[in-house]
């Protein structure tokens, strides 16, 4: 893997508490450039908030973010985004009865240039079509003719394609992915391990949460693994087995007396 | 517990079997289809489209039945004026019931608004356009009201607009004190006020302005739902509000502008009642609610929102004309055209059903 050793992304002491529960409890979270780091951790780990705190959607407690070295405050998931953080959601975010391209700029669209854009707010329709033709066609998600097709006569997988590349389009940090493949089948899983791929390769760093290990085991440069409300450890794919990662996940295991490699067969 | 070496085993040799079964993922390719799927896939992409060849199926029957009398272009001019009002008001619905709501307000708004017009000229006094301005604002609080109870107070749209259909009918008894203002004193002091009544005689057709003034207003509103990103988040806050604000639409500052322009569209609405009935009556317009929503419904919007368009309510509101004016020149009872119209409904909502099945 080509990552290299610049932190983009990083948190320090984070804290959020709902009355006595502590969703977060102190935790740290490093993201370098370029890489695949997944998060994993048990129902109730506090993964979610974690993410939710990363994206915008909650205000922590306490603590600070920093993203390339500038901290950095949310205070709602349009601040993330303006500042190139996208996040693809577990339900995915987008209007069905609306086009491909018209779900791709949802939120953002782009008007006409001059007198009809202005003063009529007039959309530049064919230059989003274009675009949205051209990001689908960079992630191999394309046949030409159909960009005007309803995002609801698509399947989950092409749903899922639509949503990713939106991310992709326009993130210029991070992108972050909740479960991706938690509601896809086999062959619409690998697409889009694939296309997590890609998105690594165009350089940016991805987030992936899932609860599926032999899909983290495969795209994650690291994994995060949470529990209890904090990161408990890092561990790589080629210094610690999946058996490991769960038994650390689930309390089984204690991470420092079990260094890496201790496991493997 | 699986060693990961296995593991990574059984990935690729449940893969490679999917992947052996063939097909593709994600290349967005129309399967094959048969002509009923067509069909379908025409009237869901263009909502317009079966309310359009109900009004063509129409206007055929009325014309083979009645013949001439029916097609004479004075009494086709005739069903445009007498779905002036509920037209006007329907682009209120329209937009409302496009959010997921719905508006029984409108009525009450379409009423009150055209007594402060009425009042505020023959009574205090004030320039017929400043006494139509004043309309026009006081329409825009209502929608305001109802916007604000739908997006502050989390309430339902159905609870909320059916409390301001009673507070604004009761504003308006009191405010008209239950009086009429005659035309005559209208047409002294605030002839702007009838402008809408005011007809242009085309081939035989009498087009009022109220009429071409709706046909205009489908025209603008048109433009802001299909080609602003206003209209987009219109359909995206009906579609799935969650999803919209998280794909970064302020759904509240969108439903709030749709009631504010509802309320607007409404005292559009009290002005065209005005030119029409000459009057200005605490008791006009008592029906206009529930035509508005029939109009709606059959111009094939959904009632769960985020799904419809404009041009559909106009063909609705024109459904409905066809059918009232046609029965009645087919000399059947009123009765009738409320149950024909009564069916109308029925059948639209049932198609609508299959139409929103993807």
């Amino acid at each position: 893997m080509t990552t290299d050793k610049r932190i983009v992304f990083q948190a320090r002491g984070l804290v959020k508490r709902y009355g006595h529960v502590t969703a977060i409890d102190h935790t740290d979270f490093d993201l370098y450039a370029g890489e695949v780091l997944a998060i994993i951790g048990d129902n109730g780990a506090g993964k979610s908030s974690l993410i939710k705190a990363l994206s915008g959607a909650l205000v922590p407690d306490e603590g600070e973010i920093t993203l390339d070295g500038k901290p950095i405050h949310f205070k709602s998931p349009m601040d993330a985004r303006a500042l190139g953080i996208e996040t693809v959601y577990q339900n995915l975010a987008v209007s069905p009865s609306l086009d491909i391209a018209d779900n791709m700029f949802l939120g953002r669209e782009r008007r006409r240039p001059g007198i009809l854009g202005s003063v009529f707010r007039m959309l530049d329709k064919k230059g989003m079509h274009d675009e949205a033709k051209a990001k689908l066609a960079e992630l191999g998600l394309l046949t030409i003719q159909n960009i005007n097709q309803a995002v609801e006569t698509l399947s989950g997988g092409q749903r899922q394609g639509v949503a990713v590349a939106r991310a992709a389009a326009f993130a210029r940090h991070v992108v972050i992915m909740d479960e991706p493949t938690a509601a896809l089948g086999v062959k619409e899983s690998r697409r889009v391990l694939n296309l997590i791929n890609d998105v690594r390769a165009k350089g940016l760093p991805v987030i992936l949460i899932s609860h599926n290990m032999p899909h983290v085991f495969e795209v994650a440069d690291r994994i995060h693994i949470h529990r209890l409300g904090k990161r408990i450890a890092i561990v790589k794919p080629d210094t610690h087995t999946m058996s490991e990662a769960v038994a650390i996940m689930t309390g089984a295991l204690n991470p420092e007396d079990h260094p890496a490699g201790a496991y493997a067969a | 517990m699986t060693t990961p070496q296995n593991a990574k085993v059984q990935t690729a040799d449940h893969e490679k079997v999917a992947n052996a079964a063939g097909g593709d993922f994600a290349t967005f390719k129309g399967a094959q289809v048969s002509v009923a799927d067509r069909l379908h896939q025409f009237f869901h992409k263009y909502p317009v489209a079966a309310p359009t060849i109900v009004l063509l199926a129409a206007i055929a029957m009325f014309s083979s039945i009645i013949g001439g009398r029916f097609l004479d272009p004075f009494n086709l001019s005739l069903i445009l004026q007498q779905v002036t009002i509920i037209g006007v008001l329907g682009i209120a619905q329209t937009l409302i019931i496009l959010t997921a709501g719905i508006d029984l307000s409108v009525g009450a708004v379409m009423v009150l608004t055209s007594v402060i017009m009425g009042r505020m000229a023959v009574e205090v006094g004030l320039p017929s356009g400043a006494a139509l301005c004043i309309g026009l604002i006081a329409g825009g609080i209502t929608g305001w009201i109802n916007g604000l109870l739908v997006t502050r107070f989390r309430l339902p749209p159905f609870i909320v607009t059916l409390g301001t259909w009673n507070i604004f009918f009761a504003l308006n008894l009191w405010y008209s004190q239950s009086e009429t203002i005659r035309s005559q004193e209208i047409d002294a002091v605030a002839p702007l006020l009838h402008w809408t009544g005011t007809a242009i005689d085309i081939f035989g057709a009498r087009l009022t302005y109220g009429s071409l003034l709706m046909l205009g207003l489908f025209v603008v509103i048109w433009y802001a739902l299909k080609w602003t990103a206003w209209g987009k988040h219109v359909y995206a806050t009906g579609d799935d509000p969650d999803s919209a604000k998280l794909a970064g639409i302020r759904t509240d500052r969108v439903l709030m502008s749709v009631y504010v322009v509802a309320g607007v569209l409404c005292a559009i609405a009290a002005w065209v009642l005005i030119g029409r009935i000459g009057s200005v009556s605490p008791q006009a317009g008592m029906m206009a609610n529930l035509d508005s929503i029939t109009a709606v419904v059959i111009g094939g919007t959904s009632l769960f929102g985020g799904r419809g368009s404009i041009f559909g309510t106009l063909m609705g509101a024109l459904v409905v004309g066809v059918f009232r004016n046609g029965l009645a020149l087919a000399g059947v009872d009123v009765l009738w055209q409320e149950f024909t119209v009564g069916a109308l409904i029925i059948v639209a909502v049932g198609v609508d059903q299959w139409i929103r099945k993807v």
